[in-house]
């Protein structure tokens, strides 16, 4: 009997724990995904299947970004499409992934100041600018900040001009913009998975809705080991095919809170 | 408003049921907070000391930046320490962001100004009083400084106090170099921004509730043994 077997053998014993002792993943989120309970309905499942802990850092897509330039993520989920691009663009990301949908949508007050019930987008927009109905914006360059900001372009109406009157940026996250919406009876952007989770709309409801201007596109990509050196690739890797799987794909469907679908998968098959 | 009193009820469900997450929680906020408050102490009491018995030149200059950095923001540290221990800071190569040990730094930071500060006006106080003992005892400076550190124990435990309160209660600093993640980094003030985020302010409130009930356990633990100790001492 040569050694060799031996060596092989003793490699592989030797191996198997390392294999089996994986690193953790830092994921830089956007705060939609991680506040609505997307991870923790999904992750569990992933996490026993691969013993990969993932750990969740829920920032605005802007700050997610940043975060990740500076290498501190080992993967980018965020909702901005052309920064997206960008961050890739520049080498910091391997390759950018659709991984799933939803939508945004103009939520009020209950008795809809501003007469946006049934208007598009930009009608909506246009309406609320000239109405003296108070608008709060994020104000903070996230995905919805940003989406919020290509609306007003498309309605051909600069909000700046109404800022600190009229027009509120909160420089915050959804959540706390959503309660100071609630709290000053503002109209405001929000991703609809955000809203259905959000525990305190008092009388706040929907009034814009299903404008495919709307549409809310979230991205997955996977931090770049030739600029960030320090990155944990291969398990950043595994988890982003997971998501994009059937499997992960079956798993973001099946999250639904009070009887709501919040994310619809639309990754393409894998070749 | 309805919130407290369901918050009330809310706060005692949740100590009551032994809530593991909660539990986890409230153990990693004392870890890290006191951790922070005992290095804080570890480089601000020996230093307030320092500043209360030495005479230089600049010293009242520099009492005047210590007593302005008690009022460091919280969110302007985070971000310093984040920018150090960032993968693209110089302190990338520690791996330390996104830890409990970040987190105690930032804290650190932020309240070893308080305790140096504080102690440095307590100290000086009594040193003015005993300045002609200790020079009539002939002692050097190091053991002035010791004696004053001994004599002005019980005050300087406040002063310890002050620091973890100010430590225990910020959020600004431990969201950014912890990053809130669950089972992790998660403390109570961060758990407490995010239930508000999530619009669930009944359960904010009272996980608020929890941390006033937590830093009153403190202090009155504390309190207990200053009081024996005192009885001791004078007994």
């Amino acid at each position: 009997m040569t050694p060799i077997p031996l060596i092989a053998a003793a490699l592989i014993a030797l191996g198997t724990p390392a294999l089996a002792q994986t690193r953790p993943i830092v994921v830089q989120s956007t705060t939609s995904t991680a506040n609505s309970g997307l991870y923790d309905a999904i992750l569990p499942a992933f996490e026993a299947e691969t013993g990969i802990d993932v750990r969740v850092v829920a920032v605005g897509t802007g700050q997610a970004i940043e975060n990740a330039r500076n290498c501190d993520g080992d993967v980018l989920l965020v909702h901005a499409k052309p920064d997206e691009e960008a961050f890739v663009a520049d080498g910091y990301g391997t390759s950018r992934t659709d991984l799933m949908y939803n939508d945004f949508v103009i939520v009020g007050p209950a008795d809809d100041p501003a007469g946006l019930a049934g208007a598009d987008a930009a009608a909506a927009l246009a309406r609320l600018a000239g109405s003296g109905a108070l608008f709060a914006s994020r104000g903070d360059e996230s995905g919805t900040h940003k989406a919020e900001m290509a609306l007003w372009q498309a309605a051909g109406i600069d909000p700046s001009e109404g800022s600190g009157d009229w027009y509120r940026e909160t420089g915050s996250g959804m959540g706390a913009t959503l309660n100071a919406a609630v709290g000053m009876d503002a109209y405001t952007l929000t991703d609809r998975a955000t809203w259905v989770s959000f525990a305190n709309p008092q009388s706040h409801r929907i009034w814009v809705e299903g404008d495919p201007a709307l549409f809310n596109q979230y991205g997955v990509i996977p931090v770049s080991p030739r600029a960030c050196p320090s990155v944990h690739t291969q398990e950043a890797q595994t988890f982003v095919d997971w998501l994009v799987s059937a499997e992960g794909q079956a798993a973001i469907a099946g999250f639904e809170v009070n009887g709501q679908q919040l994310f619809h998968p639309n990754a393409p098959a894998p070749s | 408003m309805q919130d407290f009193g369901s918050s009330f009820a809310l706060a005692f469900r949740l100590v009551l049921s032994g809530d593991a997450d909660l539990i986890e929680i409230v153990l990693l906020s004392l870890r890290v907070s006191l951790s922070a408050a005992a290095l804080a102490c570890a480089i601000g009491l020996p230093l307030g000391a320092l500043i209360a018995v030495a005479r230089f030149r600049g010293r009242e200059a520099l009492i005047v930046v210590l007593n302005a950095l008690m009022g460091l923001p919280p969110v302007v540290v985070g971000l310093v320490v984040y920018l150090q221990l960032s993968r693209a800071g110089p302190l990338g190569f520690l791996g330390l962001l996104y830890t409990p040990t970040a987190m105690i730094l930032a804290q650190t930071i932020l309240i070893a100004p308080i305790v140096a500060a504080l102690s440095r006006q307590v100290l000086q106080d009594m040193h003015g009083e005993y300045d002609e003992q200790f020079r009539s005892l002939a002692l050097t400076r190091g053991r002035a400084v010791r004696a004053l550190l001994w004599d002005a124990r019980f005050a300087l435990v406040t002063v310890a106090l002050a620091g973890f309160g100010r430590a225990v209660a910020e959020v600004g600093a431990v969201i950014i170099v912890g990053g809130n993640i669950d089972h992790l980094t998660r403390v109570m003030t961060t758990a407490i921004a995010l239930e508000t985020s999530q619009g669930d302010l009944s359960m904010a409130l009272a996980l608020g509730i929890v941390l006033m009930v937590l830093a009153l356990g403190v202090n009155a633990v504390v309190q207990t043994v200053q009081l024996s100790a005192a009885r001791r001492s004078h007994g």
